[in-house]
């Protein structure tokens, strides 16, 4: 009987779903977080599309005329596209370089030889444990155009930048503060991906004379497909939802030059004259977004099989 | 010798990486106890400044009261969420049936719809309720996520169906056995979940920032950005109030890391 169990845990329990009581009793069980989830995200979801089709300010809307007047609006609007762009810059930049070092980092970490791997650990990690504003606050302190990064950089003799000043090194500093937040995130997943790894793979693919890198890209890089997939995924979503970021520590500026899609969301909707439909419009380009990004990466990891 | 050489490079990167992500800690950490001046000169060392900043950082905002609130908001959504999900997994995996399986396909869709697209009707929704300024309605949205149902339907399966069965025969009622046995057998997966919910409820920025309108209701992130707001901004006392701010979920990082880690990356296993 036990060593029945022990092997075949699933069929048991596929048998006691069967029972009628008993899989009341479970529905009973995730109810209250169905529920709940259906109300906060799905009915929220489909409210917003409706919004999206309706125009005026505050709390009195009606039916934009034509029905796809926000879309159209946002087709003309130059900060929706600035916006737009670059969030691109920031996912098409910033999400590879992450996740090639975080890929690089939790390869060191994984060796075995390796000396203090908990320390190492706990340091890249540690970034993970700031919320998003209070590292956004540190760096717009240390990039200050009098802060610590000039004065450093001016022990080598470089002049002052000002680097929350000019459209290119603003997005410069977001990215960077991004790397600084989430590499060790992603980092943490390629250790528990490379830990399920066989290796013996490894060490076959040294004893055929391969070196250190080819290990990586032929032997190690292949069985980490899925949880690239999925760290590809994730940070694409991200990305596309930026707000704190640009919030607290750019401002969005200079002008609108590092601005989010959703600072501009947040900015259409919650300030001076709150417009709603308008803000409704640009939350559903996101959306559509993260889900077309999302299938594609899909097709590309199951491709590649 | 030649195999030494060769994890240069190696250890290099790990340094390098490391100093990167250890020096804006090190350097709030100093700039905490600087004056405004000092940080400016990029003074990397301790100074004598913590108690005057402490002074005029409590003279300028209610940090006891925000304090109150964000602790108020991370435990309150850490036990519901624990209460809601786990027992959501449970159900999903002991009493699996194709149904359910459905079920937990549509929710896991919940993962991909961004919080920009919902965020405007709950916000209207709270106003008719009249919740706006309500700490309940910082809660509400985060107590039920896919990912922590997903978290302990996965790790439900290691929950042996003996003890269920000799349970059953005991006489415990359904409610019983998961209050009673499941809980305490399953602890390090309700460690792993509470760290995560209740990291990332602290550190909420958007949602808190769009439903607390009053100026006087605000949470730790929110006393930060309106710190660093003013016109002419004081470093030192800004950097102190962003320690204040990490301190707890710094803390509760390196005291359970581990199971930080492990809540990440639990459900994909």
């Amino acid at each position: 009987m036990s060593a029945l169990t022990a092997t075949k845990p699933r069929g048991d329990r596929r048998r006691l779903g069967t029972d009628r009581r008993h899989n009341l009793t479970g529905w009973g069980f995730l109810l209250p977080a169905a529920v709940l989830i259906v109300l906060i995200s799905f009915v929220p979801m489909i409210q917003a599309l409706i919004l999206s089709l309706q125009t005026g300010r505050g709390t009195r809307l009606d039916w934009a005329d034509p029905l796809w007047y926000n879309y159209q609006r946002l087709l003309g609007d130059e900060i929706f596209k600035q916006t737009l762009g670059n969030t691109f810059i920031y996912l098409l930049i910033q999400v590879p370089i992450m996740l090639l070092i975080a890929l690089a980092l939790a390869n060191l970490l994984n060796s075995p030889r390796l000396r203090g791997r908990a320390f190492w650990r706990t340091a890249i990690f540690l970034p993970c444990a700031m919320s998003l504003v209070a590292y956004s606050l540190v760096f717009r302190t240390m990039f200050a155009t009098d802060g610590f990064v000039n004065d450093f950089l001016g022990a080598f003799g470089v002049e002052p930048v000002n680097w929350l000043g000019d459209p290119t090194t603003a997005r410069a500093v977001i990215i960077l503060g991004l790397l600084w937040r989430w590499t060790g995130f992603n980092m943490i997943f390629f250790l528990a991906g490379l830990q399920n790894i066989d290796r013996s793979t490894i060490e076959a693919a040294r004893m055929d004379g391969a070196n250190s890198l080819q290990v990586f890209w032929r032997v190690t890089v292949p069985q980490l497909r899925p949880i690239i997939l999925l760290t590809a995924i994730m940070s694409t979503n991200g990305t596309l939802q930026l707000f704190d970021e640009s919030w607290a520590l750019t401002q969005g500026g200079p002008a609108h030059a590092s601005m989010t899609m959703s600072h501009y969301l947040y900015e259409i909707s919650f300030q001076r004259n709150p417009n709603f439909g308008y803000g409704a419009a640009v939350s559903y380009v996101i959306l559509i977004l993260v889900a077309v990004l999302a299938f594609i990466q899909l097709r590309i990891g199951d491709e590649r099989d | 010798m030649i195999k030494k050489l060769r994890e240069v490079p190696g250890y290099a990167f790990l340094g390098i990486w490391t100093v990167f992500s250890l020096f804006p800690l090190y350097f709030m950490l100093v700039s905490a106890t600087n004056t405004s001046q000092d940080v400016l000169s990029s003074r990397l060392l301790p100074g004598g400044a913590l108690f005057e900043n402490f002074v005029k950082l409590f003279q300028a905002q209610d940090v006891l009261r925000a304090m109150g609130s964000s602790a108020a908001i991370a435990l309150g959504t850490t036990v519901l969420a624990l209460v809601i999900c786990s027992i959501a997994g449970y159900g999903f995996e002991v009493y699996h049936s194709r149904g359910k399986d459905v079920l937990m396909a549509v929710l896991l869709l919940a993962m991909m719809i961004p919080f920009a697209a919902t965020m405007i009707p709950l916000f209207q929704v709270f106003a008719k309720l009249g919740l706006v300024n309500s700490l309940f309605a910082v809660i509400v949205p985060a107590i039920s996520t896919p990912l922590l149902i997903l978290l302990f339907r996965q790790s439900s399966r290691a929950f042996p169906t003996e003890i269920l069965e000799a349970a059953r025969v005991d006489g415990l009622n359904e409610l019983s056995i998961y209050a009673r046995i499941y809980i305490p057998t399953m602890r390090a997966t309700f460690a792993a979940a509470g760290v995560i919910t209740f990291m990332t409820a602290w550190n909420n920025y958007l949602w808190p920032r769009v439903i607390l309108i009053k100026n006087e209701v605000q949470t730790m992130p929110m006393l930060i950005v309106n710190l660093s707001a003013g016109y002419v901004t004081d470093y030192g006392v800004l950097m102190l109030a962003v320690l204040l701010a990490s301190l707890p979920t710094v803390v509760v990082f390196l005291i359970l890391q581990r199971q930080f880690a492990n809540g990440i990356t639990g459900a994909i296993k």
